[in-house]
C-alpha cells in the first residue's frame, strides 16, 4: 500500500493563535486510493475468480429472454378452481391462475383481513390492518385450542426445553426478572386493596369485611 | 401428516393436519426428506410479516421425493428426488419469461409487491411450506429440479435458497477484480455471499456481525476478514479506515429487518413495527460503500416502509440492486461449483432436529443457542418407504 503522504511541520501544530482562537489546522488527507491485492496474493483462495468472467455469471444480464433452465409452455397456466375464499390484492384485475389455499380467512381476524384488502398495497392501512388481524388471530388460536379440549403448552411452543438445555443461566435470569416484576405487581395490587378496604371500611363500617 | 404449525410470535409446534392434495393439473405432491429453517423464517416467527395466519406451516427450503403428480405434469415422475426452489413460479408470465423467477406475477394473488414463496405467509401467496411431511408443489413441470445422483441431500437442500441467495447477492454487487466487498451478516446467506464474492474475483472480503462463533466460522470457511460491530464505535468510519478511507466497493445486506446495532431502528422497526423491520444494515451499507459503489440487498424487509439515508445514496451516486434470488437460473452453475470443490455447502449445517421438536429448533436458531448456524428438520416421512414401491415389490 502506498503510504499516505502526511505533510510535516506546521499542519500538525494545532491552534496557532494569531487572533483565530478556535482555528484548528488539520493534516492534509493526501491522495487517497484503495489498494488492490495482486492475483498472486489471492492464489490461496479456493475458487478465486472462477466467475470473474461475466459469461460465467448466470444472472448477467439481469433479464434474459427466452428463459433458460425451464420448460416454459406458451400461454398462461390453466386456471385453478377456487374452492376456498382467497383475498385478492386490489392492485390486480383478478385472481392469479395459481394460488395457495391454506388457512382461508375466518372469524374476527378474517373480517379485519377482508377490510384490509379493500385498501391497496400502496396504502399503509392495508398492512397495518393485516398486522392487527394477525394479533387477533393469535387469541383466536388459543380459544380454538381450548374449544377442542387442548390446553396449549405455550412455554413448550416457545422452545423452553432448548432454553433449559442450552441457556440455563439466561433462563434463570428471565425467571428472576419475571418473578420480580410479578411480585412487585402483586405487592402494589395488595397495597391498593388494603387502601381500598380502609376507605370502604371507614365509610360503611366493618360489616362487609370479615 | 405432521407439520410445523405457527401459533403466534415466538410460538410454533408440530401438529397434525390433512395431507395436501392435487388442486391443479400442474401440481405435484412431494414427500419431504429434509427442510431447513431459514433466517427469513425468523421474520415470520417474530411476527413481523403481515398476514401470517395461525395454523400456517412455514418452510421454503426443502427437498423430497415426488409422491404424486397432476394430469398436466410431464417432466417429473413419481419417485423423482427433487429440490424445490423457494420461489413458486409459473414460467410463462412477463417476469418468468425474463428469468426473473422470483418475481412471478401468476402465483401470488394476495400481493403484487412480492412473488410467491412456499410457507411464507399469505403476503407471499398463502401456500403451506415444507416443514412438514408432504407439500403441494404447484407448476411442477417448471419449479422443481431433479437432484443429480452425485449431489448429496444436505447440499441439495441448501441449493433451494441459502446458497443461490448468497451467490446472487454477490452477483448483484457487480464485483470487479480486486474489489473490496463487505458482507453484513454472518448467517448462512452472508457466509455464502462471502464465499461467492471470491468466485467473482474480489480482492478483499470483510464480514460484519455481532455473534463471535459465527464470525469465527465464516473467517475459516470463507477465508475472509471479520469485524464484530459491537467492538466498533461507528460502522461506516470503521469500514473507511479499513479501506484506505474510501469505503468499500460493494456492500451486501444479508441481514434484513431483524438487524440489531441501532437502538432507534430496533425500537421502531422490530418492537413498534412502524417500519418494515430495522434498517440498520441498509443504513450502514449506504454509508460504508464508496462513491459510485454498489449496494446489494438480499436481507428481507417488510412491505411497509423503512428509514434509510437515501439522500446519501443519491449524492454518492450509488447503485442499489436487490431481489429475491431467482433460484432456478443459478442451479446449473452452482452445481458446477460444488463439483469443482469451490463450495461445500453442507459444512454450514450445525443441527439436525426431528420435525417433532420444531419449537426447540426455532428457539435455538432464533436465540443463536448452541453455536447454531443452520438447522435442518427431518420429518418422520424422511425414511418412509413409499406405499407404491412396497406394492410394486410384491
Amino acid at each position: 500500500m502506498e503510504p499516505r503522504k502526511e505533510d510535516s511541520g506546521h499542519h500538525h501544530h494545532h491552534g496557532h493563535d494569531h487572533g483565530h482562537g478556535h482555528l484548528q489546522m488539520h493534516p492534509s488527507q493526501g491522495h487517497l486510493e484503495p489498494r488492490r491485492p495482486s492475483r498472486e496474493e489471492l492464489s490461496h483462495i479456493q475458487g478465486w475468480g472462477a466467475d470473474l468472467d461475466r459469461k460465467n455469471r448466470p444472472a448477467v444480464p439481469m433479464e434474459r429472454t427466452p428463459p433458460r433452465f425451464i420448460d416454459a409452455k406458451p400461454g398462461d397456466p390453466p386456471q385453478q378452481p377456487e374452492t376456498v375464499e382467497v383475498l385478492v390484492s386490489p392492485e390486480r384485475p383478478g385472481i392469479t391462475p395459481i394460488f395457495g389455499t391454506a388457512q382461508p380467512p375466518s372469524g374476527l381476524s378474517g373480517m379485519i383481513r377482508r377490510l384490509a384488502f379493500k385498501s391497496t398495497e400502496n396504502d399503509l392501512r392495508h398492512w397495518m390492518l393485516l398486522l392487527l388481524a394477525d394479533r387477533v388471530n393469535v387469541v383466536e388460536g388459543v380459544v380454538e385450542d381450548l374449544a377442542r379440549g387442548h390446553v396449549p403448552n405455550i412455554l413448550g411452543e416457545m422452545g423452553i426445553k432448548s432454553e433449559m438445555k442450552h441457556n440455563p443461566a439466561g433462563l434463570a435470569k428471565k425467571v428472576a426478572i419475571t418473578a420480580a416484576v410479578v411480585g412487585a405487581a402483586v405487592y402494589l395490587m395488595k397495597r391498593s386493596d388494603r387502601d381500598q378496604v380502609g376507605y370502604e371500611g371507614d365509610r360503611y363500617g366493618k360489616r362487609y369485611y370479615r | 401428516m405432521l407439520a410445523m404449525n405457527y401459533r403466534g410470535p415466538y410460538r410454533v409446534r408440530a401438529d397434525h393436519k390433512p395431507d395436501p392434495v392435487i388442486e391443479h393439473p400442474g401440481d405435484a405432491i412431494v414427500r419431504v426428506t429434509r427442510s431447513c429453517i431459514c433466517g427469513s423464517d425468523l421474520h415470520l416467527y417474530h411476527g413481523m410479516v403481515p398476514d401470517t395466519r395461525v395454523g400456517h406451516t412455514f418452510g421454503h427450503e426443502f427437498i423430497g421425493v415426488v409422491e404424486d403428480v397432476g394430469s398436466g405434469v410431464h417432466n417429473l415422475k413419481v419417485g423423482d428426488r427433487v429440490l424445490v426452489p423457494f420461489n413458486l413460479f409459473c414460467g410463462s408470465c412477463f417476469f418468468c419469461q425474463r428469468e426473473l423467477f422470483g418475481n412471478c406475477h401468476n402465483t401470488n394473488p394476495e400481493a403484487t409487491a412480492v412473488g410467491a414463496i412456499y410457507g411464507y405467509s399469505h403476503t407471499a401467496g398463502g401456500y403451506d411450506g415444507g416443514q412438514a411431511e408432504f407439500v403441494r408443489v404447484p407448476m411442477a413441470d417448471v419449479g422443481p429440479y431433479v437432484i443429480p445422483d452425485d449431489i448429496h441431500d444436505d447440499d441439495a437442500v441448501l441449493l433451494t435458497d441459502a446458497l443461490p441467495t448468497g451467490y446472487q447477492a454477490a452477483e448483484m454487487g457487480d464485483i470487479q477484480e480486486g474489489d473490496t466487498v463487505v458482507v453484513f451478516g454472518a448467517g448462512p446467506v452472508g457466509i455464502f455471499a462471502a464465499k461467492s464474492a471470491w468466485l467473482m474475483g474480489a480482492g478483499r472480503v470483510i464480514v460484519v456481525d455481532c455473534v463471535d462463533y459465527r464470525l469465527e466460522f465464516v473467517k475459516r470457511y470463507a477465508q475472509c476478514e471479520v469485524v464484530n460491530f459491537l467492538e466498533v464505535n461507528d460502522m461506516a468510519l470503521h469500514i473507511k479506515k479499513m479501506t484506505d478511507w474510501m469505503g468499500a466497493d460493494v456492500c451486501i445486506d444479508a441481514v434484513g429487518g431483524d438487524a440489531s446495532g441501532n437502538i432507534s431502528q430496533t425500537i421502531t422497526g422490530r418492537l413498534m413495527k412502524i417500519q418494515g423491520g430495522a434498517a440498520t444494515v441498509l443504513h450502514w451499507c449506504i454509508n460504508s460503500v464508496r462513491k459510485g459503489g454498489n449496494v446489494s440487498i438480499v436481507g428481507v424487509y417488510g412491505p411497509t416502509t423503512n428509514m434509510v439515508p437515501i439522500g446519501n445514496a443519491l449524492n454518492k451516486g450509488l447503485t442499489l440492486r436487490m431481489n429475491q434470488a431467482s433460484v432456478k437460473r443459478h442451479l446449473p452453475r452452482l452445481i458446477e461449483h460444488i463439483r469443482a470443490g469451490h463450495i461445500d455447502p453442507k459444512q454450514i449445517i450445525t443441527h439436525r432436529i426431528p420435525l417433532e421438536e420444531v419449537a426447540d429448533a426455532y428457539h435455538i436458531f432464533s436465540s443463536k443457542l448452541d453455536n447454531c448456524i443452520k438447522p435442518i428438520l427431518i420429518p418422520p416421512s424422511a425414511n418412509q418407504v413409499r406405499a407404491v414401491s412396497a406394492t410394486a415389490a410384491h
